[in-house]
């Protein structure tokens, strides 16, 4: 089909044509590309001086300066800190923090997401009398700071018989993601067209078989998402973990604090950074791995329902 | 004629589904916060006890020189905190939002401390403040030898070495809600402005910024929620020093309830931090939630 | 006269698309131009290309008889009004109207003044204090084309600026904004994929797909002499009949039927070949009036539409289907036998392969 036109021999006429001229070097693009990446140098300098610091002996420690890359690289302090590092008596490294933290998380994440994501499809779908008063208590009770309950829960944990155990810890995260999570699954849930709700009750699907045939499938990437933020909250705790549980059965983040923050013996600095990065790594590994959706998780999470 | 199934039992799965909200709601939420006012009003030392001493335990809180270091510090680190957090958040978003190439690379970048934990940003921040090893060791090495610059040290400067700390962990992610806040304006607006002849900074100031009042009102909440909370990270940093100069009131509480044997001042003392958070909610659900019935 | 707006050459690629290419139009002064088309076939980005929103990769655009080519929008003398209307919402009416002046460093006293026209002609004077958001979808578009009005320009720019209404609102701003250009008399480009507010408001149409003008013409123009099938079939509802068929010396022989073609005017001359023969459902006559045509056919009902005014009928006629446009008091059952015929002086032939008008 050929361009029809009024004018069909366009004139030429001299003066500005095309694109506007512009420079790649452009101040404005100095600007913007100048200011982000100094910023972005700032942000990535604590997490490159980390692994710096980590792969240096002492003595070159003592020596140079902590920018400096490593002259001669050694794993030492890694092993030193995963497997000898002292907290207290026992010198068994960061390995068993790691292993309480994975034993509490893995639980603690389950638990949360199965019981906020029913409540908040409850919530959703099969309002009652009463859900949304209860619901506006829970997510006020988010901003309550911590401390106003940390001693009332020990009371009821100590009465249960849980207080310092593993599991006490468990229930103790799982309330503390609910609001969070519930808001998060209904609304949600709330999205999903009313009419594929109706379609399911009139097809004879009750509460549960919606649930685990209709919306459970269709969710999953709201599953996912909540999984980030449980995964990264949990494994970051350590209030709790300082309050709720015994020495033995201390999360990695407080063992790590312990271990860099002992005042007794001589401080290495590299054992210390090399423990800091083993506590940090899983939370690293599931933000660069999940990307879009973690910003997705702390927006969904930012966003009031 | 069949009997109407009692109201209790209908729906009845979707309360059983719900016992652990209410539970929690109820019990923790509001029964545990209930209490510790409650107890507030007791003498309670290493176990709670019901021997009411009125507002003794406040009046020892307010006479406390720690808990009004406690204070100050956290007024000092939460203004800062919100004032920084939001202008540089705001600034990176605006950067973002031009049409830049590797966004995913910046934003990536800028968010990364935020997966990561209090402690560990602490412990981080200690080891780069470091006056022997960290960055006053390395200025001081290529030839400044009166450089001074260790905040961790100096009673007067260590909130701010805190305060370093929590931004780095926290701006990435005031950043993520700013550039979506942006991204939501309709573009038709900017494209409006640009007819107009509205410069640039012109149109976010005037135009672009009141139309994210919503997006700043929640970030804002966020900060501070955040910002009462604060423990762990100067647990980490300093654990509260040197001397009592970063003490802040969430590990007073802490220190009272499970260290000193004192419940009743922690009972006190988180009380008084329920307060504050009451004082700053209550106008802000007044301006979310009255403002939309007015209108 | 020096058109008000020429543009000359114009490319627009994103990378490795190109949406607009090699373009030319002159729009004259105080005309109304409608660019119509479906959604993706680049109306508005040849509207942001002339509103200088969007960079052009190459060619020229000159309006008033200036360069304006690289011009920033708020130098090229054009207000635009956007289907999202875009005002600012935290400002009132008055403000939204003012801020662009007060930024150009208008004097108080002018804005005053071009505030108080604007407000005048377009009604809203009562509204000056009010924020946007407690305005009607109407009333926001009337002050979306206050803003544009108050710059005091030769050029609106209309981006779909109905869309976003119900249909009874629709009809009625449409009018308005036609009476608005009597008043004004100045040069209006209004972008829609509405045919009918395009053929009720335009003095010429553009019909644009995939980048390219397919048809500048006046509204008559574009109805009675499609240029090609696809303008054809675009405008105008129910869509144009068309016969598959071959011309030759004896007129137009389709599969079963043959007629003649005497009376058609042929574009550039007679030729033969493969072609579809097109016509109009309103040129379709039947029953008595049938047989006053040359063409005359029989065919079944099929399906009835009744709209009230007209009568919408489908025909079987042989293996193909025709819709009719009959008188709304007509009402033919499903079977019923229909005699139609039509002249082909007002029909429209294409060729087969390029579609274009013979």
């Amino acid at each position: 089909m050929a361009d029809v036109t009024t004018n069909p021999a366009p004139r030429i006429i001299d003066g500005p044509r095309g694109r506007k001229p512009t420079r790649a070097l452009s101040g404005r693009n100095i600007m913007i590309y100048g200011t982000l990446i100094v910023v972005a140098l700032y942000y990535l300098l604590p997490l490159y001086v980390m692994v710096v610091t980590s792969l240096k002996g002492m003595p070159e420690i003592r020596m140079g300066n902590i920018f400096a890359p490593p002259v001669e690289i050694t794993f030492q302090p890694w092993v030193k800190a995963w497997a000898e590092a002292c907290t207290g008596l026992n010198c068994d490294g960061l390995s068993r923090g790691f292993w309480n933290s994975v034993q509490i998380t893995v639980p603690s994440v389950f638990l949360s997401i199965a019981i906020a994501s029913l409540n908040g499809y409850a919530l959703a779908n099969w309002r009652f009398k009463g859900a949304n008063i209860f619901f506006t208590i829970l997510i006020i009770g988010a901003f309550i700071p911590y401390q106003v309950m940390l001693y009332p829960i020990v009371i009821l944990l100590r009465e249960a018989g849980l207080y310092g155990s593993l599991t006490g810890l468990i229930i103790v995260h799982t309330i503390f993601g609910m609001p969070i999570l519930t808001l998060l699954f209904r609304n949600y849930f709330s999205s999903v067209p009313e009419e594929l709700f109706k379609a399911a009750r009139v097809d004879g699907a009750g509460f549960w078989g919606i649930y685990f045939r209709i919306m459970l499938p269709m969710s999953l990437p709201i599953f996912v998402v909540a999984m980030i933020l449980q995964v990264t909250g949990i494994w970051n705790d350590f209030l709790f973990g300082v309050v709720y549980t015994r020495p033995e059965n201390y999360p990695m983040t407080v063992q790590l604090n312990n271990i860099v923050n002992s005042v007794q013996g001589v401080k290495e600095y590299n054992v210390n950074m090399a423990a800091t990065l083993l506590t940090g790594l899983v939370p690293l590994i599931i933000y660069f791995i999940s990307g879009k959706l973690f910003v997705r998780g702390i927006a969904a999470g930012a966003v009031k329902g | 004629m069949s009997t109407r199934p009692s109201r209790l039992f209908h729906n009845m799965n979707a309360k059983i589904a719900s016992v652990p909200m209410v539970l929690t709601a109820m019990v923790v939420f509001l029964g545990g916060s209930i209490w510790t006012v409650v107890y507030s009003f007791t003498d309670s030392k290493l176990l709670p006890r019901e021997k009411w001493v009125g507002l003794d335990q406040y009046e020892r809180l307010w006479g406390t020189n720690r808990w009004l270091v406690s204070i100050e510090n956290l007024a000092i680190y939460g203004v800062l905190s919100l004032i920084f957090s939001l202008v540089i958040g705001f600034v990176l978003a605006a950067l973002m939002d031009q049409k830049i190439r590797f966004e995913d690379v910046f934003r990536t970048i800028f968010l990364y401390p935020f997966a990561l934990s209090f402690i560990v940003t602490g412990l981080v921040w200690q080891w780069l403040l470091n006056p022997d090893f960290g960055v006053q060791n390395v200025i001081r090495g290529i030839g400044f030898e009166s450089f001074t610059f260790d905040p961790l040290y100096d009673a007067d400067l260590a909130i701010y070495g805190i305060l370093f700390a929590g931004l780095w962990q926290g701006t990435g992610l005031v950043m993520c809600l700013m550039l979506a806040g942006l991204r939501g304006i309709d573009e038709d607006i900017w494209k409006a402005a640009r007819v107009d002849g509205i410069p640039a900074w012109k149109t976010y100031l005037f135009i672009v910024i009141p139309m994210m009042r919503p997006v700043f009102i929640t970030t804002l909440v966020i900060i501070t929620a955040g910002i009462v909370k604060l423990y762990d990270l100067v647990v980490a940093q300093t654990g509260g020093g040197p001397g009592i100069a970063t003490e802040v009131p969430a590990k007073y509480v802490y220190d009272m309830m499970f260290q000193a044997q004192n419940l009743g001042q922690g009972f006190a003392a988180s009380t008084m931090m329920l307060v504050s958070v009451i004082i700053i909610l209550i106008p802000w659900a007044y301006l979310e939630f009255g403002g939309k019935r007015r209108g | 006269m020096e058109p008000s707006i020429s543009i000359r050459n114009l490319d627009l690629s994103f990378g490795a698309v190109s949406v607009l290419k090699d373009l030319n139009l002159d729009i004259g002064q105080g005309e109304f131009l409608v660019l119509l088309g479906s959604s993706g076939c680049g109306k508005s980005t040849l509207l942001n290309c002339i509103a200088g929103l969007l960079d052009i990769t190459d060619g020229q655009i000159f309006i008033g008889g200036r360069n304006v080519t690289w011009e920033e929008p708020s130098k090229r003398g054009i207000g635009m009004v956007f289907q999202s209307y875009a005002l600012y919402p935290q400002m009132t009416v008055e403000g939204n109207l003012t801020f662009g002046l007060k930024n150009a460093g208008v004097p108080k006293t002018e804005i005053a003044q071009r505030v108080a026209r604007a407000a005048k002609i377009l009604q809203i004077e009562p509204l000056l204090n009010r924020k946007p958001a407690a305005l009607s979808g109407g009333q926001r578009q009337r002050v979306a084309i206050g803003r544009a009005l108050v710059r005091d320009v030769d050029v609106f720019l209309f981006d779909e600026p109905l869309s976003n209404l119900d249909a009874k609102l629709r009809a009625d701003l449409r009018v308005e904004i036609k009476q608005l250009h009597q008043t004004l008399d100045n040069t209006m480009i209004y972008v829609t994929h509405d045919q009918i507010e395009a053929m009720t408001l335009a003095d010429r149409i553009a019909i644009m797909r995939g980048g390219l003008i397919l048809q500048l013409g006046t509204p008559d123009e574009i109805y009675t002499r499609p240029a090609n099938k696809y303008v054809a079939e675009f405008i105008g509802s129910p869509s144009m009949n068309f016969f598959d068929g071959h011309l030759d010396e004896s007129g137009f022989t389709a599969k079963d039927i043959n007629f003649t073609v005497d009376g058609y005017d042929f574009a550039n001359g007679r030729k033969h070949g493969p072609a579809w023969f097109g016509i109009r459902p309103e040129h379709i006559l039947t029953g008595a009036e049938a047989e006053t045509r040359p063409v005359r056919l029989s065919g079944t009902a099929d399906l009835v539409e009744p709209l009230g005014s007209d009568t919408l009928v489908r025909l079987r006629v042989g293996d193909r289907l025709i819709w009719v446009r009959m008188d709304g008091r007509s009402k033919p059952a499903i079977g019923d036998q229909i005699q139609i015929g039509f002249n082909p002086a007002r029909a429209s032939i294409f060729d087969k392969d390029s579609e274009e008008r013979l």
